[in-house]
């Protein structure tokens, strides 16, 4: 009797951690609580849906999810990637939604092997000499918007151009893609203190400069402010407003209301982009999350899962084959919501870029529609520094 | 630079320094009587915003947005009253500082249970939502010459309010001398509840005001609390007058900074140096204001207090 408890026992350990090595772990930090929360709820709903849409698998293989809140805190989400690391051994990580916690949780996830699939930050840095065989820009680089307003703004012929950003590091990197891709000198530049709530004294000297446009990178509500005051004191009559979709997306447009409407903004994605993967995941999305429109955050993160789906897929679950892993996700062989695409050797995605414009649709609902490409196939300007193959 | 353009700030500095008043009236009065630290303040600001947005998605009138708001952050202030604040008054200040910062974060989950973690939609009525010209050539925005109009109607209100009214000297007894007051006969514990009251329903009243021009969203009191501390160390604290005086000068002086410090660097450096220092210029000027009163007046410029 005493032999058979055992070996049930045995059996059972033994069958359990069979099962438990099949299993492909994806750590995710979670943003939706602190600074970010906003955005990483639009990051959650997209991976959730991926999720439920892959019946919880991964290439067919049974998968664990492992989804915790990190409140957009560099420091917190260190320590919850090296939990991720050592306890659960994750095999992909992939969530946060600021560069300054991507730049701080990337050094211990590539000395582990780990592959990380950004679904929103792409910082000049991991672009650039800080590249790393590891590291999939899935989204974007971070001037890649910007850079595709400027072009706007040259193509349009803006001579006057002020251009508005908050006084902190990657508000000066945006402004100086958006100068990149304008090509001739601003007329005024206006940083703001980070997370500012009025605008009045900005808009006053916006006033009196006359511009043709306004750009600005200014990140959740301090856009939402922005916007809001821009209206209300009628400088929308005479003056374009233009920002990357950081400034007109999704999380904006429904605390904004009418006064957005109107507005320019550029990104790699549109609800509206003629793709049959994209067709499928808008109408997944908006069905589940009731009526809403899905932001590029969420396109993006929905984008992450399809992309590890596809590379668990192409090495037969054999995920703890790194080598083969990162081939697999460098292939980018997945129906991808924004259509085919490639990387760069820098592991940033070559691809096409957007004009969009925030309008009603039938039901009055706002959102963006897409105006016109800007980029055919844009690569950023930093993968001359990488030293990737 | 344009006389129209220096106006127009002066109006800017004056709308900011409104608002702050408002939710400093509140916090002053409290603090000053009860010697509460009450960093929950800005919950109530909050609190006053959301209801606001709510009301004004479900009746479309912004007078009525305004009024549910103002009552229902009453009933919550009056309910935060009795049962946290009334516990907290006999407690050292730390104990205080830990327990409203707490009920922070209670109120910041609460909302995004309610809410949902996207900031919300609160527009200014189609009627305020555009500019008016005051001058010819000189457009200001309809809605913030609204709020400085309610914002001054207040003002005197709550002026007249506590140097007029026997109400208003029972609240500046308890203010200077709470020991002498209860000694008097002022049943303070009542006095208490009605000044939390008003002050939960100044701050929703400026939460429903700022709502429109600002966005309605998790964390906004905590921004604001931080401005309105300064109001209230300028002016000294538990007086009315102060919180004022100390809420117009952080306006004006915030204002100016982001308006023409900026403009004024740019003659003496190149661009890109200029508007670079200019706002970390500016950002510190209301602290170096702070700093600067307190090294003159160590209890602030009007202290209720002598």
């Amino acid at each position: 009797m005493k032999r058979i408890v055992l070996s049930v026992a045995l059996a059972t350990a033994f069958g359990g951690s069979l099962v438990h090595a099949d299993t492909v772990k994806v750590g995710m930090a979670m943003d939706t609580s602190g600074p970010f929360a906003a955005v990483g709820g639009e990051v959650r709903d997209g991976f959730n849906l991926a999720i439920k849409m892959l019946d919880g698998k991964l290439g067919g293989q049974p998968a664990e999810f492992i989804q915790q809140d990190m409140a957009g805190n560099p420091d917190q989400a260190r320590q919850l990637v090296n939990r991720f690391v050592q306890r659960d051994k994750i095999d992909f990580f992939t969530g946060p939604v600021g560069s300054n916690v991507a730049l701080a949780v990337a050094p211990a996830l590539f000395s582990a092997k780990v592959p990380y699939l950004t679904s929103n930050p792409g910082p000049s840095q991991l672009a650039g000499a800080g590249c790393n065989a590891y590291f999939f820009g899935v989204s974007y680089q971070n001037d890649a918007f910007d850079e595709a307003a400027g072009k706007v703004a040259a193509d349009r012929n803006y001579e006057k151009m002020f251009i508005v950003a908050p006084d902190y590091p990657a508000g000066k990197d945006h402004l100086n893609g958006f100068k990149r891709g304008y090509g001739k000198p601003v007329s005024d530049e206006i940083y703001t203190k980070l997370g500012q709530i009025d605008y009045a004294a900005e808009l006053a000297q916006i006033r009196a400069a006359k511009p043709q446009a306004v750009f600005f990178f200014l990140p959740g509500a301090m856009g939402i402010n922005f916007i809001k005051q821009f209206v209300a004191a009628g400088l929308d009559k005479d003056i374009v407003l233009l920002g990357p979709a950081f400034s007109g997306d999704e999380d904006i447009i429904p605390a904004v209301g009418d006064p957005i409407l109107g507005m320019y903004n550029t990104a790699q994605w549109s609800q509206d982009l003629d793709v049959p993967a994209n067709k499928k995941f808008v109408d997944a999305f908006r069905k589940e999350y009731n009526g809403r429109y899905p932001s590029v955050y969420a396109a993006q993160a929905y984008d992450v899962i399809l992309a590890i789906d596809a590379a668990v897929k192409q090495v037969d679950g054999n995920v703890k084959d790194r080598e083969a892993v990162l081939k697999a996700l460098k292939a980018a062989d997945y129906d991808s919501v924004r259509g085919k695409f490639s990387y760069g050797t820098n592991n940033f995605p070559i691809q096409a870029y957007y004009l969009r414009k925030v309008e009603k649709d039938a039901d009055g609902r706002l959102v963006n529609r897409l105006v016109s490409k800007v980029f055919d196939n844009y690569q950023d300007v930093y993968v001359k520094d990488c030293k990737l193959k | 630079m344009s006389l129209i353009l220096i106006t127009e700030q002066l109006l800017n500095g004056l709308q900011f320094g409104l608002m702050l008043f408002l939710i400093a009236a509140g916090l002053t009065l409290v603090f000053g009587i009860m010697d509460i630290m009450n960093l929950a303040h800005g919950s109530l600001y909050m609190a006053g915003a959301y209801v606001a947005a709510e009301t004004m998605q479900r009746t479309g009138s912004f007078t009525a947005a305004i009024i549910v708001a103002v009552g229902v952050t009453a009933l919550v202030g009056i309910a935060l009253e009795i049962l946290i604040m009334r516990k907290l008054v006999t407690r050292d200040h730390l104990a205080q500082v830990l327990g409203s910062y707490a009920v922070i974060l209670i109120a910041n989950d609460l909302v995004k249970m309610i809410w949902g973690p996207t900031p919300v939609m609160l527009n200014m009525p189609a009627m305020l939502s555009g500019p008016v010209e005051l001058l010819p050539d000189f457009l200001y925005p309809a809605f913030r010459l609204m709020i400085i109009a309610v914002g001054l109607i207040v003002a005197l209100a709550l002026y007249a309010f506590v140097t007029k009214t026997r109400a208003g000297v029972l609240v500046r007894a308890g203010a200077s001398n709470r020991q002498m007051a209860t000694l008097m006969g002022v049943k303070v514990p009542v006095l208490f509840l009605g000044v939390f009251t008003l002050g939960a329903a100044l701050a929703a009243l400026a939460g429903s005001l700022l709502g429109p021009i600002t966005a309605v969203q998790i964390g906004m009191g905590e921004e604001i609390l931080i401005l309105v501390l300064v109001c209230i160390v300028i002016g000294g604290i538990g007086s009315i007058r102060g919180a004022f005086v100390g809420a117009l000068l952080v306006g004006m002086v915030d204002t100016a900074g982001r308006a023409f410090l900026p403009m004024l660097l740019r003659n003496v450096f190149p661009a890109d140096v200029a508007s670079s220092v200019g706002p970390t210029l500016a950002a510190i000027m209301i602290y170096v204001l702070m700093a600067g009163v307190l090294v003159f007046r160590p209890s602030g410029l009007f202290p209720a207090r002598g």
